[in-house]
């Protein structure tokens, strides 16, 4: 056997290919063998799909040669797969070896062309797909076409046009008909045919209608859909370069994936959220744990983590204090609940240096590996069970619940030997082991570090910094609490902390989630170190330091309908098999064993640790931590095998493979023990409530939808005050019968109509007493999946859709990604509003393919969601300022720039159309035809391409400050039917006013064709360019080198132009015509008039409008013009005035003494 | 450690990227516009005022000589087949008609920019290139070659349809007739004389011989190299009244450049007396609704009569001081919204 170098192209369907470590897969391969004895081959995809952590392979069941070199001779069975497909994480088939015995492989045995194989010395394997019929060549479909909102209408506008230069071919063609039949005997001037006949006039008129249409097509804005193209070109340009929405952390900008839609960012009105990961910051943090019905709070890792947000609340603290006057520690505490906005500032500030902090300590490229997630501080009771079971008895709930936290997962260990080599960047890891070292125990040591400083502090000061924080555990609430007994359980936690370190500092775990990666980390607090994890095998060193080598039988994976996964191993001591499983709460309690079903076999002792769990379970969701549950499932030799050989059936199986693993995993995951259940805290990014407050003063509607349960999904609503305890009058719906959910629906509708009938009284209520609105109560909807899907039914959906209308915010909880683009999908056709969705991970790509704005939130969840997205941002937060500002920016640019374009080209074209009165409508054009083209394409194309990227009306810290401004974008206010309509009004104005001065200054002169039209054709320069002029809001150097460079290249160019074509371009004759009407006085008395004469009217009405009717944006602009101390004062203002401008009388009265925004 | 200087994806922190360049945001407040509004207002009424001064200083006569009117003196060339009419205009000045006097003929309803007669005529031909003499271009059909086939120079129906109708002008003193001198020099573009219009090389020292095998435009009475037979330099494309008829006017009433009347006795203009103007009327127009008149005209500055310009710029100019009075009352009314904070 010999190998041969070939290239990619070359391979083919069949061919035997072996890949080398650090190697990039050529093609779809089926893995037959690798160099691990194991079996395995760890490859990244990060080309792919973003995911930076390893993916193992596993060569097809039987086929694995461990020790032995890769005899493709030997290979002599055959491969059946499926067609070739895009789904990267599906695959099945099998191999029918020539005794018909047939093997079945899946995903995890393919590797995947463009992936790289890391870890591996070599895997070798048969191609299954190459060259277009790879995976990731069909995922390369290319970003999804999506037509935004202004493009739609623009497209009618367009057949406005069309209609319009109908009309005016027909006058044509007409006026040239009736022109001839004005004629008894034809003048000399009309050209006959060669029989000297003419041409009837009603053909000469059909033949003229076509003619027409050439001559006046410009009409038709076929450039704008080039300009457009361009101008969203530098749209996006100046988003990806926005420094704001850049993340240092990841390193990474905000992506546009999507280069059509941007001005749509401008028009959301409703925002669906997912919250995991995208309110959150999915930075998984284990907060406590229950085992076997007691509950362990671990308050000093809650310290902590408290103390790495607290280190920043100090800093901030004095930040204030330096900026502001010196406050008591009541004011302080206040006002970090009124939450002023300098207070915010400087809270944001903090937050990213926090942000920064922790970045800075994760140089390993890992998923899940800050110290924040990494670093538990054991609780020091459940310290001592463990360490009294690990003595005594060996065995015990505790030690597997420990074992099932270690192994119970698909976590990848890297060792220092198996770490990952890449040839370049930043990346490079070599010697991580040291480094890792130096930032475990420099990050607890820091912990530890700054938390004796805050007792410091705390003793010397009275004012109680965790009193802000309502969440933080108690337990450093009363002083009293001498600093003895604090500093002691600091100083024993500190010890804990260095037990455990001196334990685990050669791992490092690559995990596919992050709930993962916190749990087995926490489990590594207590001693429990998986250090190795192979296919077949998987160890774990104990607290004592023995190495504990499980063989695995099977692992049941995690899906979303089991919502749990189990791992069957087999003990090395007691060698009884064991299952191991997790998986949310519902999904392991009812399968307990015999707990509540069978009343009459009432195991006490587990009946009572089950109710003590669930108890425990409902306040961790209470306070917003993630659940999980713990079991153990003990199997018999005998019912292990009968259900294995069923297993295996099915894992070879080819048709409905899925449905029939997952059957054989329900069938045997019952009876099950439970062990405990832990919670995971789950931060709330920064700045979420402060974004999601803006939005809504923006008038967006924020819905959150989330698979989580009800309690821990109201809890962060609150938090992140999508809900508000005063404020929002919530309604929570959950049923199983839809009788009840229709019932609830209907009375909710009408309480909710009552209360928001007779408006006219509201308002007049609110313009009295403005304070009062405060009060009053919006309306807060929850509802759950179930619920969900039977409101949506065809009977309820429009009292729902009536309902949520209503609502200020709706969360939904334990929501399956079908349903969530379902719920975006009836939102966006039944209220017909523009819609945004925005998720992180793979449950989110429906709803983000659903919405008229995706936006993915690359985080901790892989890429799928940022694939599927039209925008990528990193935070949560950065959603204010793209929509905000760079969505507002670029709607009213757009709007503003397509407006223009149809102005344009109308004003031009109609010069052309006037003439046709004075020409016998015979389509003459009095401007040379190149210098018309180039007029077009030259001369005033790049104003408002520039126009369109760069026109700033107001800046961006005022619309972040005035969220109020976005809603003339959702209210489509830039672009309506009546602003096309009055553009093209005002097109026909000045190209009036364009060709009927020049026309009367000339007539009956000796003037020809040419010099006739170089003045139009000058003035509608002119025009077209200061009409750009007064639209444009505000001036940069950029502004004045295009504008006044096109005037001079407009010059330039057609002087050159008419000096040295003498006579190229017959028949039109442009020769020194240009020169000689500039050297004539005349020329500019008419191109002076004439634009001032055009433009005088829109002048004048933009000043009227801005006097007596002045946009918010115009206020807004007055704003900036003050000093910011004024600036402040007034934007508060506006804020208060918000309300009492609801109502247009009112604001009649009082706009004399300010400016109220009208909405 | 992450090492600072690798953060490779960090946008460029300048004003052009964060769009934070230095910018001019023009608010229209008030103390620009209504002083703005003012300032062109009367600047408009000061050129409006100069204009119709000017204008008014430019003297005009006009006679319409198509001869529709029985009474006309021209009526009876109106008649068809009367070859070789001539008609006489008589008139009077009471005044000085101060020089240079600009000698115009004009023509109403008819259309030089119709498009297709626009197009109708030989570029090459015109610049002197005899090898399209033979074969006129397409843009000439057709009146590219006559019905037996021989190429027409020039070709084409702008050409064809030239203006042969031919004035001489008379002072009559004391009853004689004395000849004003009309000068046909430097009537037409210098750019189309000297640059775009070439006669062809003439061929063995004769000129007529470079249009050998070619006829002359079927309207034309002589051929292009006979048409003035008191110059020779005036002849082929480069005389002045084919170069002046070539260059297509913009609307359909217009009026040419026939003569100036520059020289002799007349340097200053036309004294005050009687004359006569004899018309060779040759031309139809009656058939297309036509009118043929005779201008003359001295010019300013702003070249001919021109009423309209300095109206308008009057009639512009009182509109934005009215506006700018409207503005300081609305503003006046409305307090200054934008200076009142």
């Amino acid at each position: 056997m010999r190998l041969v170098k070939r290239r990619w192209k070359d391979v083919r369907v069949g061919d035997f290919v072996r890949v080398l470590s650090n190697q990039i897969i050529p093609a779809d391969i089926l893995l037959l063998h690798t160099s691990d004895p194991n079996g395995v081959c760890h490859m990244e995809t990060a080309n792919l799909d973003g995911e930076t952590n390893l993916k193992q392979r596993r060569v097809v069941p039987g086929f694995s040669t461990p020790g032995k070199p890769f005899q493709p001779q030997t290979f002599s069975s055959t491969v059946v797969c499926e067609n070739p497909n895009n789904n990267l994480n599906v695959f099945k088939g099998y191999v029918e070896r020539p005794d018909k015995r047939r093997t079945g492989f899946g995903i995890d045995s393919l590797l995947l062309r463009g992936c790289t194989v890391r870890n591996t010395d070599d895997a070798a394997g048969i191609v299954v797909y190459a060259g277009q019929e790879t995976k990731s060549m069909l995922n390369n479909s290319g970003p999804r076409y999506k037509r935004s909102k202004i493009e739609r209408k623009m497209n009618t506008d367009v057949l406005f046009c069309m209609l319009l230069l109908f009309f005016m071919c027909l006058i044509g063609a007409l006026g040239h008909s009736i022109w001839l039949e004005t004629f008894t005997t034809m003048p000399s001037y009309i050209v006959p045919d060669r029989n000297g006949n003419y041409t009837p006039s009603v053909l000469a008129g059909f033949y003229m209608f076509f003619t027409m249409i050439i001559l006046l097509q410009v009409m038709i804005p076929v450039s704008l859909y080039v300009s457009i193209e361009l101008v969203k070109m530098g749209q996006i340009f100046f988003i990806t370069q926005d420094v704001e929405l850049y993340d240092e952390e990841l390193d990474s900008r905000v992506q546009c994936r999507a280069l059509n839609i941007t001005e749509d960012l401008g028009q959301i009105q409703y925002v669906f959220s997912d919250k995991t990961g995208t309110l959150t910051e999915n930075k998984m943090v284990f907060r406590r744990c229950t085992i076997v019905g007691t509950e362990y709070r671990h308050d000093e890792n809650a310290a902590r983590l408290a103390v790495v947000s607290g280190a920043n609340e100090e800093e901030e603290d004095t930040l204030y204090q330096q900026t502001k006057l010196p406050k008591l520690p009541l004011e302080e505490l206040q006002d970090s609940h009124t939450g002023d906005k300098n207070h915010a500032n400087t809270q944001v500030t903090a937050a990213n240096r926090h942000r920064s902090r922790v970045a800075a300590g994760a140089q390993c490229d890992m998923a899940f590996s800050t110290p924040l997630e990494t670093v538990v501080v054991p609780d020091r009771k459940l310290t001592l069970e463990v360490d009294r079971q690990m003595a005594s008895i060996l065995s015990g709930p505790y030690l597997d619940f420990f074992l099932a936290l270690a192994i119970c997962n698909t976590v990848v260990v890297s060792t220092v030997t198996a770490q990952r080599q890449r040839d370049k960047g930043r990346s490079n890891s070599d010697g991580s082991f040291h480094i890792m070292g130096q930032w475990f125990r420099k990050g607890s040591l820091r912990n530890v570090f700054s938390s004796m400083k805050f007792f410091k502090r705390d003793g010397e000061t009275l004012a109680d910094p965790f009193a802000k924080d309502e969440d933080e555990p108690d337990m450093f609430h009363s002083s009293d609490v001498s600093d003895s007994t604090t500093g002691q359980k600091v100083l024993s936690s500190e010890g804990e902390v260095k037990r455990s370190l001196s334990r685990t500092e050669e791992v490092c775990y690559e995990a596919h989630s992050p709930d993962e990666a916190a749990l087995i980390h926490a489990a590594k607090a207590y001693g429990f170190t998986m250090v190795e994890r192979t296919p077949y095998h998987v160890t774990v060193k104990l607290p004592d330091d023995t190495l504990l080598k499980f063989e695995v039988l099977d692992v049941l994976t995690f899906d979303s309908t089991r919502r749990r996964m189990s791992i069957i191993v087999r003990h090395p001591h007691t060698n009884e098999i064991i299952m191991y499983t997790k998986g949310a709460d519902s999904a392991i309690m009812e399968r307990l064993g015999n707990v509540f079903s069978d009343m009459s076999q009432v195991d006490n002792v587990a009946k009572q640790i089950a109710v003590k769990t669930q108890k425990d379970l409902d306040m961790y969701a209470r306070d917003g931590l993630r659940t999980l549950c713990f079991a153990k499932k003990v199997i018999s030799e005998k019912e292990f095998k009968a259900w294995f050989a069923i297993r295996q059936e099915a894992l070879s199986a080819i048709d409905e493979k899925e449905e029939r693993l997952m059957d054989t995993a329900t069938n045997i995951e019952n009876n099950f023990t439970l062990l405990g259940a832990t919670g995971i805290e789950d931060r709330l990014q920064e700045n979420v409530p402060e974004t999601i407050q803006a939005l809504r003063r923006a008038g967006m509607q924020v819905w959150v939808l989330t698979g989580d349960k009800p309690e821990t999904a109201i809890n962060i609503a609150y938090s992140c005050k999508l809900l508000d305890h005063e404020q929002d009058l919530v309604f929570t719906f959950s049923t199983n019968r839809k009788s009840v959910c229709k019932m609830r629906l209907e009375d909710t509708l009408g309480e909710v109509r009552r209360s928001s009938l007779s408006p006219g009284a509201e308002v007049q209520f609110r313009g009295n007493n403005s304070g009062f609105t405060l009060m009053e109560h919006s309306i807060g909807l929850v509802i759950d999946g179930p619920t969900l899907s039977m409101a949506m039914s065809d009977d309820l959906v429009e009292q729902f859709v009536e309902l949520c209308k209503h609502c200020r915010a709706v969360l939904c909880c334990r929501v399956t990604p079908l349903q969530k683009s379902s719920v975006v999908k009836l939102i966006r056709q039944k209220l017909r509003v523009m819609t945004l969705a925005i998720g992180d991970g793979a449950n989110d790509v429906n709803m983000i393919q659903a919405a008229d704005v995706g936006i993915g939130v690359s985080g901790q969840e892989g890429m799928q969601a940022v694939m599927a997205s039209d925008f990528a941002i990193t935070r949560f937060k950065h959603l204010q300022r793209l929509l905000l500002v760079h969505g507002h920016w670029c709607y009213s640019r757009l709007a503003n720039m397509v407006i223009y374009f149809f102005y344009k080209n109308v004003a031009y074209v109609n010069l052309l159309f006037w003439y046709q009165f004075y020409c016998g409508f015979s389509a003459t054009a009095m401007i040379d035809y190149w210098l018309m083209i180039l007029f077009n394409l030259l001369f005033t194309s790049a104003p408002p391409i520039m126009f369109g990227i760069m026109d700033r009306e107001v800046s961006d810290s005022t619309l972040l400050s005035l969220p109020e401004l976005y809603k003339t974008g959702q209210h489509s206010e830039g672009y309506r039917r009546s602003t096309f309509w009055i553009a093209i009004l005002d097109a026909f104005y000045q190209s009036l006013v364009c060709f009927f001065i020049p026309y009367w200054t000339y007539n009956g002169s000796d003037i020809g064709i040419f010099s006739f039209g170089t003045p139009m054709n000058t003035v509608s320069l002119f025009t077209i360019i200061l009409h750009l002029a007064i639209e444009i809001k505000s001036w940069t150097v950029v502004h004045w080198v295009i504008m006044i460079g096109s005037v001079l290249a407009y010059f330039i160019v057609t002087l050159a132009y008419s000096a040295i074509c003498t006579s190229c371009n017959p028949p039109s004759n442009p020769y020194w015509i240009m020169h000689k009407q500039m050297a004539d006085p005349m020329f500019y008395l008419v191109c002076t008039l004439t634009t001032v004469v055009a433009l005088l009217p829109r002048y004048t009405l933009h000043v009227l409008r801005g006097t007596l009717a002045p946009s918010p944006h115009l206020g807004a602009r007055q704003l900036e013009r003050l000093p910011p101390s004024r600036r402040e004062q007034r934007i508060r203002e506006w804020r208060g005035l918000r309300d009492t401008c609801i109502s247009p009388s009112l604001r009649s009265q009082e706009h004399s003494s300010s400016p109220c925004p009208t909405a | 450690m992450k090492n600072e200087g690798e953060t490779t994806e960090r946008p460029d922190n300048t004003a052009f990227t964060q769009q934070r360049l230095p910018a001019w945001q023009p608010i229209l407040s008030a103390g620009i516009i209504i002083p703005g509004f003012l300032l062109i207002g009367l600047a408009f009424i000061g050129i409006g005022v100069g204009l119709f001064l000017t204008s008014q200083t430019i003297q005009v006569l006009e006679w319409d000589y198509t001869g529709i009117a029985k009474d006309s003196p021209c009526f009876s060339c109106t008649i068809p087949n009367t070859p070789n009419c001539t008609c006489e205009i008589t008139f009077a000045l009471s005044e000085l008609f101060k020089g240079p006097i600009f000698f115009y003929y004009g023509l109403s309803n008819y259309y030089q920019n119709f498009r297709r007669y626009g197009v109708s005529k030989d570029y090459n031909q015109l610049t002197g290139d005899t090898q399209y003499f033979k074969s006129p271009q397409n843009f000439c059909f057709p009146f590219d070659f006559d019905s037996k086939k021989n190429p027409i120079v020039p070709c084409g129906a702008i050409a064809n349809s030239m203006f042969n109708d031919t004035f001489e002008l008379y002072q009559i003193i004391n009853g004689t007739k004395k000849q004003v001198p009309l000068d046909g020099k430097g009537i037409s573009w210098w750019t189309d004389y000297n640059l775009k219009y070439r006669n062809p090389v003439p061929v063995d020292g004769s000129f007529p011989k470079a249009f050998d095998g070619t006829v002359k435009p079927i309207n034309w009475p002589k051929p292009a190299y006979e048409l003035d037979l008191t110059d020779q330099n005036n002849n082929g494309f480069l005389n002045q009244d084919f170069l002046v008829w070539m260059r297509r006017s913009a609307l359909p009433d217009f009026r040419k450049l026939y003569r100036r009347i520059t020289e002799g006795d007349y340097s200053g203009g036309l004294p005050a007396g009687n004359y006569s103007l004899t018309v060779h009327y040759n031309y139809p127009v009656m058939s297309f609704d036509g009118k043929k008149k005779v201008v003359f005209s001295n010019v300013s500055w702003m070249g001919g009569k021109n009423d309209f310009l300095g109206i308008a710029y009057l009639v512009v100019g009182s509109l934005c001081v009215v506006m700018s009075v409207v503005m300081l009352i609305v503003y006046a009314k409305f307090k200054f919204s934008d200076d009142d904070v």
